[in-house]
């Protein structure tokens, strides 16, 4: 259960949170991951509106050779990126897990203001923790 | 205020032991099993059960058991910060403030930790009996759990140091670089110095981080006693 990086992006799109768990990743610049969060925020939201079912959610799963990415949006409009290795069965408890360690690390933080980058040491650790164990 | 020229219809049977003892105003016997909202008394914000029967008709010891959300503690906790920091400027006023509202808490908690405690309850007057009292009946009324250490200064014979592994109220608090030295647990600071004061030990008592490897969230909690409390030990050796 290799994870390879975690993005959170916030209500409007923008990128809140970046974190690599895996050394072979391409390292791009901190501009590039705006872009990259910017774009996806569009594309789920595009994904939503021309899906042939009415009311279905946007985009939740791209999986490639490389890696398999699961988009986890919470009902208040933060999604929650994995990026892992392909063929992983079990990511929605990991996304799960995440989002319970923001709801505590980050939401419960007075010092840290709402939609704006996370900075929070105590979710760092708690994430590092959870997450190392099963590289 | 125009309603109190009149007397309001109490909800409260007024207790008279002796009926004949007359009070001041008309007593107005309604009797309990006719349900009318009571009328409130001008701004009062207390609040009435069906039974009309208030927070203070309670039995103290009624929520003795029951334990509260730390997930609800925490948002509370997170916007009582938020608010201090928004009326004071600088670390050591929000510590400040912090300590003050635990200290309003403080002076109530002491009152009915002793009041359960019934008959056993001793007054404690030595130094080291009322740490005890604090590392071990209050603590384990706020945290359920006693405290971690209690140690005395070497350097000075006015202070002690409470050693708190993990304190509860810090637990999802991660202070920013620029504000390192800024410790929440000011606030549990603030109930013990109410503690000792209400128990006539005058001290200061101040949060300290001290990070540890296996305990990186480690508080000390620095209390320091006035003059009047060392001679008083000094006298009663």
């Amino acid at each position: 259960m290799v994870i390879l990086s975690i993005l959170i992006l916030n209500k409007a799109g923008g990128l809140i949170y970046q974190r690599d768990f895996n050394e072979g990743l391409n390292k791009l610049s901190s501009n590039d991951y705006l872009v990259l969060a910017g774009t996806f925020h569009g594309v789920h939201a595009i994904t939503s509106r021309i899906s042939p079912v009415p009311g279905s959610g946007g985009l939740e799963v791209l999986e490639s050779e490389q890696f398999r990415m699961q988009c986890f949006q919470t009902l208040t409009g933060t999604k929650f990126l994995i990026f892992a290795e392909p063929h992983q069965p079990n990511i929605d408890v990991i996304c799960r897990r995440v989002y319970e360690l923001y709801a505590d690390f980050v939401m419960k933080n007075p010092f840290y203001q709402i939609e704006m980058p996370i900075r929070c040491e105590s979710f760092d650790r708690h994430l590092a923790a959870y997450i190392k164990p099963k590289q | 205020m125009s309603n109190l020229q009149q007397p309001p219809a109490s909800p409260f049977v007024p207790f008279s032991p002796n009926p004949s003892i007359q009070s001041g105003m008309p007593t107005q016997t309604t009797p309990l099993s006719v349900s009318q909202k009571p009328t409130q008394l001008g701004s009062s914000n207390l609040r009435f059960a069906s039974s009309r029967k208030s927070i203070y008709d309670r039995h103290l010891n009624r929520t003795q058991r029951s334990e509260l959300s730390k997930s609800s503690f925490a948002f509370l906790f997170a916007e009582m910060i938020q608010y201090a920091q928004k009326q004071v400027a600088g670390i050591q006023d929000l510590e400040k403030k912090l300590n003050t509202q635990g200290y309003a808490i403080g002076q109530r908690l002491l009152e009915l930790l002793l009041h359960r405690e019934g008959r056993s309850a001793k007054r404690e007057t030595r130094v080291l009996g009322i740490l005890q009292f604090v590392a071990q009946t209050l603590y384990r009324h706020l945290f359920g759990k006693p405290a971690d250490g209690l140690e005395k200064s070497r350097e000075n014979e006015d202070e002690y140091m409470l050693i708190d592994h993990d304190p509860a109220v810090n637990s999802y608090i991660s202070v920013p670089k620029e504000m390192a030295q800024l410790n929440c647990a000011a606030f549990v600071a603030g109930i013990i110095e109410a503690v000792l004061d209400g128990s006539l030990f005058p001290c200061r008592v101040t949060a300290h981080s001290v990070a540890s490897e296996q305990f990186p969230a480690k508080t000390v909690f620095l209390i320091k006693f006035d003059e009047s409390v060392l001679e008083r030990e000094a006298v009663l050796q």
